[in-house]
């Protein structure tokens, strides 16, 4: 039985969430009613012209560097040409051979271990309109029909092709989230998959282990999840493994994933193969990307997922939490740099965060912009928790009325009745007055179950209402029980 | 000079749906103006050839800013068949 | 004196004098056009589309400005006619193709929003070859257009009803569209001026794109002030078109009195010989003399390449056009023939839609961009581009302006041409090295033939070089006394 290894690149396209399209002036939006952002352009009406979005390059410029990319110098648009009924021109611009950005790189975290995925380029180009297909009564012949919305015709696209280095499925979905995750974060993109603003394909293709040659690659479309994406890839992994196995040859091919029957099916050929007779867009004139409109791009850049995952594991997170964190919404993030910057002890400020407070958000179904916490209370809440001010169980209680708008956490302990009584000599009367109720567990004690102090701890638990320290209490009765 | 013209296989490229005897019409004229056509490779030297464009700009870009778009009902009254604002076509080849 | 001319046969500068002396209205103007066309309309066809109704709505708002003391410039209350693939806003607009046959677009080209601007009134859409495509405006869809001249020959094209209305007064002046000399070659074959201005000079948006590296708009006129007018009218940056020429625009009329005392004049070699009509020839030659005279070096200059610059202009635009005319598919706009798929609707209504050069020149185009054939073909095609465009920069560190006969021949009759693809491309062999680069060209008539066929004398300059040109071409058409007007006897229609 050969073992196989998988060789695999992804095809990201990416919607710039700019305001307007790419080569005209309509609204970028969705959900808005079909055909309401349409002009002569993006409708492709004779005699209409593009005109390119500038911020649409300054953003793909973005994309290409926090993917280390190269910029290319001097680049053009190119016009692909096929025909599609949800391609206005029946041509699409975009770009051949000089793509904006190339030979760049992202680090994935698969497993534990970090990997990297070249990218073999990013180049811009422009949305189509949507089909639907339905079926409409009434016609005679044909039982289905498409229906055409041009809204996102035009909107700005920026495709990311990886090189084929990525080896199983776990790795696609990791190289599929962290590249949303990326762009999401550049703010380039809603990179939302359940809308289309972000959108995957797949090349797969098998070869023996060790084998230096590529198999036939097969592309998979129609992943509308990471988990499809995952269980796609998967999927197709195995079923190429089969057909070899059996002596039968892998058919270089589109194939649709069907996420109900988690297979994917052929796709009939469209074009015996395709013939897009590029040619440069005469349209438009060359684009000279210099090193001052880089350097302003660079420049504007946000800090990435892999710095700041890098930050936390120095501030002692471990790389599990630390990729948690940075995946947190910026709000969060920001809590923990302010919340660390007033003194706060790393660790603890982010189990805070990324526990009790992403889950009061979900339970409550906030926006994390409106979250009702400043980081300089976050700290405050930590060290009051690591003074003993508060028990860690009571802190929780201080977080949720501090969330609730209660006021500051001393505040909220205060009028809660939450603060711990850490006071020595108060609670040694206690201590006293709890062993003297209780001989047989001392008893007990001295004859050698010493799983009695847990007892006599909640007995003086109960005696000062819960607020006595735990720690501090369980402390001192060991000292009065060991004499 | 290519040998023959697959005149056939470019009028599906171009998405013309011609008879048998236009095709042959046609690839007949195309193979008269390409020998004339062909004179382009006597040119001498290899001019580098920087843009179509005489005047040789570059960086011609539009800010990020909307414009009104057309209104739907100026636009749908040009269509040959739409429904409740979408634009009608028969589906395309393939299409499950 | 001018008082003994039609109304029609005025100048736009002439017209406006007698607008502004309280001699004429704006309305009186339009019904003077209209009334022409009305009566040679039957034998010309230089229409497809009057637009009475909207013409009269301008004429009468310019009438009113004019009495509320706004003057919007040389173009204020003058009846102009717009080639029929510039794009009107619900006025029919069919690029003379039963593709569009309908077709009313939602916006106005930029260049229609300018003469709107002006104040001009614009009378209705002229005929022309189908996409522009042609030299005789026989490919039209809806039927031909007529030489006012000689109505068994053709006016030229693509702009030949723009030319014929010109020539004939049925419009003060027209915009055309020129991509291998459709401006330029109509002007010549029917006694008027045409020109085709810098590439990226005048916006395209709203223009039914044909060729997009080769394409400009351009004017028709009686007179070469009247070309300067209408465009620096319609010219200027607009940020809708990616290659519009956004630097500093000549002062392209402030020449035109000076004359050509010690201008060098560069005659280009390779137009003449075989092919020219004596006639034309002569013409040519006997103003080359007048120039002379007038203070003018007249130089011999060489362009080898433009030999082939035909050549490559038949790769070139017919590649472009073929990609730019995919949109049209039946499913936006336009004709549509039904089909059970897409593809199936797309090929039946483009093949019924596009008319026999169109559907040739679309083949064609889709045929030298093809895997394989692309380097050959379209790459070599834009070499051949480059090499021309060095060739003229080196001309003109010689001359100022370089001059040929516009075509090699008069006015052809009808038919003669239609069967013979290569035979009409040839009449565009003076004009089209123009658009490969991207220069201005100018036609001023400069006599008739023995058979009584205009003649027209081509002025080109280098990019930016419309003063330059405009300069020359105004000696020119002093020179000539070229003051003829086509006879035609008038057919009620």
């Amino acid at each position: 039985m050969t073992s196989w290894e998988p060789v695999i690149g992804i095809e990201v396209h990416v919607e710039l969430s700019t305001r307007s399209k790419m080569f005209c002036g309509c609204a970028v939006s969705f959900g808005d009613e079909p055909n309401t952002n349409v002009c002569p352009v993006c409708l492709g009406l004779p005699g209409a012209l593009p005109v390119p979005n500038r911020q649409a390059m300054d953003w793909i410029m973005a994309i290409g560097l926090a993917l280390n990319c190269a910029i290319t110098e001097r680049s053009v648009f190119h016009r692909k040409n096929y025909f599609y009924a949800d391609l206005p021109k029946n041509y699409q611009i975009s770009q051949f051979d000089v793509p904006v950005c190339h030979d760049g790189y992202l680090d994935v975290v698969v497993e534990g271990q970090t990997r990297r995925v070249g990218i073999e380029r990013a180049h811009m180009e422009e949305d189509t309109g949507k089909s639907t297909h339905v079926g409409i009564g009434g016609r005679i012949h044909a039982a289905e029909s498409t229906l055409l919305d041009f809204n996102r015709s035009g909107v700005p696209l920026v495709e990311i092709v990886s090189k084929p280095d990525i080896r199983s499925a776990a790795e696609s979905r990791a190289y599929a989230q962290e590249l949303r995750s990326l762009v999401a974060e550049l703010g380039v993109s809603d990179a939302r998959l359940e809308e289309g603003s972000i959108r995957f394909d797949a090349n797969v293709s098998i070869r023996p282990q060790g084998a230096v040659g590529y198999g036939t690659k097969v592309e998979i479309k129609n992943m509308n999840s990471f988990r499809s994406l995952e269980r796609a890839v998967a999927h197709e992994i195995e079923r190429q493994a089969g057909v070899l196995e059996n002596g039968g040859d892998v058919i270089l091919e589109t194939r649709h994933w069907d996420e109900e029957a988690g297979l994917t099916h052929s796709m009939r050929n469209k074009e015996e193969s395709s013939d897009y007779r590029y040619f440069t867009e005469p349209d438009l004139v060359p684009m000279h990307m210099d090193e001052d409109w880089v350097e302003e791009v660079r420049s504007g850049l946000p800090e990435l997922p892999a710095a700041r995952r890098a930050r936390y594991v120095e501030f002692g997170l471990d790389v599990g939490h630390a990729g948690v964190l940075s995946d947190a919404p910026p709000t969060i993030r920001q809590l923990f740099d302010v919340a660390v910057g007033a003194g706060a002890a790393p660790k603890p400020a982010a189990n805070w965060l990324t526990g009790e407070v992403i889950g009061w958000l979900r339970r409550t179904e906030s926006d994390p912009v409106t979250v009702s916490l400043t980081g300089s209370q976050l700290a405050e809440l930590v060290a009051m928790v690591d003074d003993g001010t508060v028990s860690s169980t009571a802190a929780k209680e201080v977080l949720d009325g501090v969330l609730g708008g209660e006021g500051d956490p001393r505040a909220v302990a205060t009028a809660r009745d939450l603060i711990q009584i850490s006071d020595t000599s108060a609670l040694e009367a206690v201590v006293d007055e709890a062993l003297a109720e209780n001989p047989e567990a001392v008893a007990n004690y001295e004859g050698g179950e010493t799983k009695v102090v847990g007892f006599l701890v909640g007995q003086v638990m109960r005696a000062t209402q819960g607020k006595a320290d735990p720690k501090l209490v369980n402390e001192l009765l060991t000292k009065r029980l060991r004499g | 000079m290519p040998v023959e013209i697959d005149i056939a296989h470019v009028a599906r490229l171009a998405r013309l749906d011609l008879t048998a005897e236009e095709l042959e019409g046609y690839k007949a004229q195309l193979g008269a103006i390409l020998d004339h056509a062909a004179k382009v490779q006597s040119l001498e030297g290899e001019p580098a050839v920087e843009a179509s464009h005489p005047l040789r700009f570059e960086n011609a870009f539009r800010p990020d800013e909307t414009r009104p778009s057309l209104d739907r009902d100026e636009v749908l009254a040009q269509a040959p068949e739409t429904v409740d604002g979408f634009f009608v076509a028969p589906p395309a080849l393939g299409t499950e | 004196m001018s008082e003994d001319r039609a109304l029609h046969d005025l100048t736009i500068v002439e017209a406006g004098a007698r607008l502004r002396a309280g001699d004429t209205t704006a309305v009186e103007l339009l019904e003077a056009v209209l009334d022409r066309a009305h009566r040679t309309e039957a034998q010309l066809h230089a229409f497809l589309t009057l637009d009475r109704d909207g013409a009269m709505e301008a004429a009468e708002a310019a009438d009113d400005a004019l009495a509320a003391g706004e003057d919007r410039g040389p173009l204020h209350g003058i009846p102009m006619a717009l080639k029929d693939n510039l794009c009107t806003r619900g006025v029919e607009t069919t690029a003379a193709s039963q593709i569009l046959a309908g077709y009313i677009p939602p916006y106005d080209a930029t260049v229609v929003t300018r003469l709107r601007a002006a104040g001009s009134v614009i009378v209705g859409k002229t005929n022309l070859d189908e996409f522009a495509m042609g030299s005789s405006t026989e490919n039209s869809a809806y039927g031909p257009s007529f030489n006012p001249w000689d109505i068994s020959r053709v006016p030229g094209g693509s702009s030949g009803g723009s030319a014929a209305a010109v020539a004939v007064g049925s419009a003060f002046g027209a915009l055309g569209s020129d991509t291998g000399g459709s401006i330029r070659q109509p002007a010549s074959l029917t006694g008027i001026v045409g020109l085709k201005p810098t590439y990226g000079t005048v916006s395209r948006y709203g223009l039914i794109a044909f060729a997009s590296s080769l394409d400009q708009i351009g004017p028709l006129s009686k007179s070469v002030t009247d070309a300067a007018s209408i465009l620096e009218t319609i010219w200027g940056h607009d940020p809708l078109d990616a290659t519009s020429y956004s630097g500093e625009y000549p002062e392209l009329s402030a020449d035109l009195e000076k004359g050509v005392e010690g201008l060098r004049i560069g005659v280009v070699g390779e137009f003449a010989g075989e092919g020219y009509e004596p006639a034309v020839e002569s013409a040519i030659a006997r103003m080359l003399d007048r120039l002379s005279e007038a203070g003018a070096a007249i130089v011999e200059v060489s362009l080898p390449t433009v030999d082939i610059a035909l050549s490559a202009y038949y790769l070139v635009a017919p590649a472009e056009a073929s990609a730019n005319l995919a949109r049209f598919d039946g499913i936006r706009y336009g004709l549509r023939v039904d089909g059970a798929t897409a593809e199936e609707l797309m090929a039946k209504t483009r093949a019924q839609g596009f008319g026999p050069e169109v559907t040739r020149r679309v083949l064609l185009g889709t045929y030298a961009l093809s895997a394989g054939y692309y380097d050959a073909f379209y790459g070599q095609a834009q070499r051949v581009r480059a090499a021309l465009r060095d060739e003229f920069g080196a001309a003109y560190e010689q001359v100022d302006v370089l001059v040929s006969p516009t075509s090699p021949t008069v006015a052809f009759r009808a038919g003669d041409k239609v069967d013979d693809p290569l035979s009409m491309y040839l009449t565009d062999i003076c004009t089209n090295p123009l658009n490969l680069v991207g220069h201005p060209g100018i036609s001023v008539p400069v006599g008739l033939d023995d058979q009584g066929l205009p003649i027209g004398f081509q002025v080109m300059a280098p990019a930016l070089g419309e003063r330059v040109m405009f300069r020359v071409a105004a000696e020119v058409e002093r020179l000539a006394t070229f003051n003829s007007r086509p006879v035609l006897e008038e057919v009620a229609g």
